[in-house]
């Protein structure tokens, strides 16, 4: 390392050229369309080992000082410029360790496409994950936005791969309105925070002065357009819709990356281009993110297709994520740096596990969806005999998002945690009250994720198949399952080595809050602040536990004996038994449907106890969507309505407009 | 050094062959309460010894999931006994896992247990799994209200030092704890599915909740599970003993207090399974959706703890 920090810039032309090979993979992904062996063996080989560099250089960028590039192309006065500073190097490393083992399992995943969409596919996912690097690395708004929108579109076509579905069709343009959405409050924030002098180079906004209103209006304007793209409660609409509708590996990198992109834009505007920081932003970002958590994770309880479920786990863990930025802010504004740094590691630790645990999850659910053409809970069941690889690599993932140690998400949870109970001493008192409130939401959420993981992998992997096919449900593919064992992996040794986690996450922090986060610990333990306020060693645990677990089993082989008599369940002695008494998806949501029964509205076909092929349909819909999004369409095509009526066909009228508008602009004009 | 490691491995040895006798202790009250003649103190020893030895009879299509469930369940019952102070405090294992760490313990045993539930696919087994996760996610959170009211005052989530504080420092008393010690006994009957949640002497299937999960399982995985339910009353029985009647532990080093000291945790234990016994027959079970309620209860009163540690204490 201190060799390669005599090249610091270098590591940032290595990430552009990283970015191009993406680049020019893509293209060369179009020209071999007639041959899948060259996609598969080749392109999607070689974008892994590009995402494997881009990783090596986020990690070296970590420690190295940062690097700017301009480059020549762009608008005639506003070229590209781009930097590596920690924050970018970090966020370059989640997409690389994350995207390689997705792009891994996608060579086995993607084998059963013909060769013309595949390369179709090709492209927009090279494009894509050029796009979400370009985004890490601009630094200027110009850059910025094209990259966002490479991004945008990129995924778009790549949600609509299947695009002779209607629904797709439906999800991608619900997905594409948003993220437009979005983008267009992105544009006014970096508008405001240029000032009017023309000049859209992050390194002028640095300088920038800004009263408080001002910085105000941009922060919220930022945290509209991010918060679009994240999946923020009420513009997560479009997540529990595009998400299944991509393809696995896609809706892997969508919900475990690209939502994380957004997270990068919040901490670059917030942080690094602001130059003031308001405490109720901090607050209002609190808020918001602890109601799209528990939003979130009520409705993954309730949903019965294995891939929407995922998504709405997707909204919980942004939630999550953005309360841990808003208790940043509220340290930071309150000169609390040591308890800033604090969250600020737990969030960026968050990020990169959820970027592991959910790629994970969904490669998982896409093995499933291979092997048995089922994205319905409710048809699935028993896998764990017939796919025991991608069972097991999955229970990994369950564990871990289910905040469980001594996995990854754990670490997180707790950290963050800490940050709560450290909070007495705040200027402000009415935050001493609030934050409490807010740990018991965060615990409810965290508690609440395990009860969604049970139910996904109970309902998916355990019991029996719900359908007789499933029997014949084949293992995933060898390239498969080395994607998710290094994803797997990777929560597992987030989870075991937290310090060294955060010894390397702590550039990024400091150079955001300006301080890092001190552990009194040693190698073993962390113990953020102080030793004798908190402590966990994740490796002691594991130690114990397999220790105990090893030494129990040999003491009952031993002493005992391990004879075992297979036989039919037992079930209470009841004769009969099928697949369909288990608890059913619906089944096992139904009592958060009931507890929480205002937040959405249930729709229920029940079958009557005679019907001798009977059908059931329970149907939780978001009441977001009616109270919020249905009124919006309503007045939309109204207006449009209202605006249709100029239009008769009519050549006279449409003469008689011209007329009226140049009379009207003369008019105009001469005064 | 070795002391203290020795301590700690004798404080878990302990745990584990108490924890039987510590049921047997509540069997044995309940009976007596209940007009009944009760079963010698020994029975769970006899009832584990008998499980052992039977041969073990599994479903046919059981996953190797359902098999290695007991021994993890068994495993974080036996690392949650050695992290909770019971005779002497602050062991060389006790900086490993905080009190936060501890809830998580809890959580790995309940996601197994429920997972192994559902592994056969019978239609106790995730009736079982899911109404467990359903008084888990209600239990979870309180408990860790309760845990964050003690961390406040001792201003750690280290249990060695809200020992020390509670116990060594000077007495004081705080509102906020008996807010937060009936939210803690709320919790604890669920967690260890005791009246009112649940029934652990059912043979009525559709009111089980624990006993569902288990249905299942015989011989020596039954008797694992049954020796991690008692290890986990012990536990939360230590952790109530902590948070709320720390007098008696010895402090660190301090080896000539420990006679006392084991003196003092059995005089605790047996008058705790004497309460748990009496409020168990003066309750009657809920009905399920009556559970939220109760749990929601211990949440608030939790969190309302938490707060009265910041008007009054701080």
């Amino acid at each position: 390392m201190f060799v390669l920090a005599g090249f610091d810039t270098h590591f940032l032309d290595l990430a552009w050229a990283g970015v191009l090979l993406w680049l020019v993979l893509g293209f060369s992904a179009l020209l071999a369309q007639r041959s899948k062996n060259v996609l598969l063996r080749l392109i999607f080989p070689l974008g892994g080992g590009v995402a494997l560099c881009m990783a090596a250089i986020g990690l070296a960028g970590l420690t190295a000082p940062p690097a700017t590039l301009v480059l020549p192309i762009g608008l005639p006065d506003l070229p590209f410029h781009l930097r590596l500073d920690a924050l970018s190097a970090f966020f370059l490393l989640l997409l690389g360790s994350a995207s390689f083992g997705v792009t891994v399992y996608a060579t086995g995943y993607f084998r059963s496409m013909k060769s013309a969409p595949l390369a179709l596919l090709g492209l927009w996912y090279h494009l894509f994950l050029a796009g979400m690097a370009m985004v890490m690395l601009a630094d200027d708004a110009y850059a910025f936005m094209v990259a966002w929108e490479v991004m945008a579109l990129s995924s778009y076509f790549l949600v609509t791969t299947d695009h002779d579905v209607p629904e797709i069709r439906r999800a991608g343009f619900l997905y594409l309105l948003i993220a437009h959405v979005g983008a267009v409050s992105l544009l006014l924030a970096f508008g405001v925070m240029q000032g009017g002098n023309g000049d859209f180079t992050f390194a002028t906004m640095r300088q920038a002065e800004m009263t408080p209103y001002w910085a105000s209006v941009t922060f919220l304007l930022a945290l509209f357009g991010f918060g679009a793209k994240a999946g923020l409660v009420p513009l997560h609409v479009w997540l529990p819709e595009a998400h299944p509708a991509a393809p696995s590996p896609v809706s892997a990198l969508m919900s475990g990356i690209m939502l994380k992109t957004a997270i990068y834009g919040l901490l670059r505007v917030t942080f690094d281009l602001l130059d003031v920081q308001l405490g109720w932003w901090g607050t209002l970002a609190l808020a918001l993110g602890l109601i799209t958590a528990l939003y979130g994770v009520i409705f993954a309880a309730v949903q019965s297709d294995m891939k929407r479920l995922l998504a709405w786990s997707s909204i919980e863990n942004i939630g999550i994520l953005l309360a841990a930025f808003g208790l940043t802010l509220i340290f930071y504004t309150d000169g609390k740096g040591a308890l800033a740094a604090l969250t600020l590691t737990a969030m960026l630790y968050h990020a990169i596990n959820h970027a592991f645990f959910k790629s994970l999850l969904f490669v998982g659910a896409g093995s499933v969806l291979h092997a048995t053409g089922e994205r319905r809970m409710g048809k699935l069941g028993g896998l764990i005999r017939f796919m025991p690889w991608t069972a097991w690599l999955t229970l990994i993932g369950v564990l871990a998002i289910a905040g469980l140690p001594p996995l990854n998400g754990f670490i997180s949870e707790w950290l963050l945690l800490q940050a709560f109970l450290l909070t007495p001493g705040l200027t402000q008192p009415y935050l001493n009250m609030v934050i409490p409130v807010a740990a018991a939401a965060v615990a409810l959420a965290a508690a609440l994720a395990a009860y969604v993981m049970v139910k996904f992998f109970g309902v998916i992997f355990l019991g029996q198949p719900r359908a007789p096919a499933l029997v014949h449900a084949h293992e995933a593919s060898w390239p498969e399952r080395l994607g998710m064992l290094w994803l797997a992996a990777g929560c597992l040794l987030l989870g075991l080595f937290p310090v060294q986690t955060i010894a390397a996450i702590a550039p990024v922090v400091r150079l955001l809050t300006g301080q890092a986060l001190v552990n009194a610990g040693n190698w073993l333990l962390i113990a953020p602040l102080a030793a004798e306020r908190a402590g966990y060693a994740p490796l002691l645990f594991l130690a114990v536990v397999l220790t105990v677990l090893l030494l129990s089993f040999i003491w009952v082989r031993r002493v005992y004996h391990g004879r075992v008599r297979r036989a039919d369940p037992w079930d209470c002695g009841y004769p009969e038994q099928d697949a369909r008494m288990q608890d059913s998806a619906e089944g096992f949501g139904q009592p958060i449907r009931h507890i929480f029964a205002a937040f959405m509205r249930v729709e229920r076909e029940t079958p009557d106890p005679f019907d001798r092929h009977p059908h059931y349909r329970g149907d939780s819909r978001d009441k977001l969507w009616l109270l919020l999004y249905q009124p919006i369409a309503r007045l939309t095509g109204w207006l449009s309505d209202q605006a249709a009526r100029l239009q008769h066909g009519r050549i006279q009228w449409y003469l008689m407009y011209s007329f009226a508008t140049l009379v009207f602009l003369l008019i105009f004009v001469s005064h | 050094m070795s002391t203290g490691i020795l301590l700690q491995i004798a404080q878990t040895l302990i745990a584990i062959l108490l924890a039987p006798l510590l049921m047997g202790w509540v069997n044995q009250c309940r009976a007596w309460l209940q007009g009944r003649s009760a079963p010698p103190l020994t029975q769970p020893y006899r009832t584990l010894k008998k499980l052992f030895h039977k041969d073990a009879v599994i479903a046919h299509h059981a996953s190797p999931l359902f098999r290695f469930a007991p021994y993890m369940i068994f495993s974080c019952m036996v690392l949650a006994a050695g992290l909770v102070p019971t005779v002497a405090n602050d062991l060389p294992f006790s900086p490993a896992a905080d009190v936060i760490a501890l809830v998580g313990v809890f959580a790995l045993a309940r996601v197994f247990l429920a997972l192994a539930a559902m592994d056969i696919g019978t239609a106790f087994g995730s009736l079982g799994a899911r109404r467990e996760m359903l008084v888990s996610f209600l239990a979870e959170p309180a408990l860790l209200m309760v845990l964050f009211t003690a961390s406040f005052i001792s201003q750690s989530t280290e249990l060695p030092v809200i020992v020390d504080t509670l116990a060594h420092r000077e007495f004081a008393i705080y509102p906020s704890l008996a807010f937060a010690a009936v939210a803690f006994w709320m919790v604890s009957t669920a967690e260890n599915a005791r009246i009112p949640v649940d029934n652990p002497t059912t043979h009525l299937e559709l009111t089980m909740i624990h006993e569902a999960m288990i249905l299942e399982y015989s011989a020596r995985h039954l008797a694992l599970i049954e020796w991690a339910v008692a290890l986990k009353l012990y536990v939360y029985s230590a952790l109530g003993i902590a948070l709320f009647v720390p007098w008696g532990i010895a402090p660190q080093g301090d080896l000539g207090a420990l006679p006392l000291a084991i003196l003092a945790l059995l005089a605790k234990l047996a008058a705790g399974g004497a309460a748990l016994s009496l409020l168990e027959a003066v309750f009657a079970k809920l009905r399920l959706f009556r559970a939220p309620e109760f749990l929601g209860t211990a949440f608030l009163l939790g969190v309302l703890g938490m707060l009265i540690h910041f008007l009054l204490e701080v």
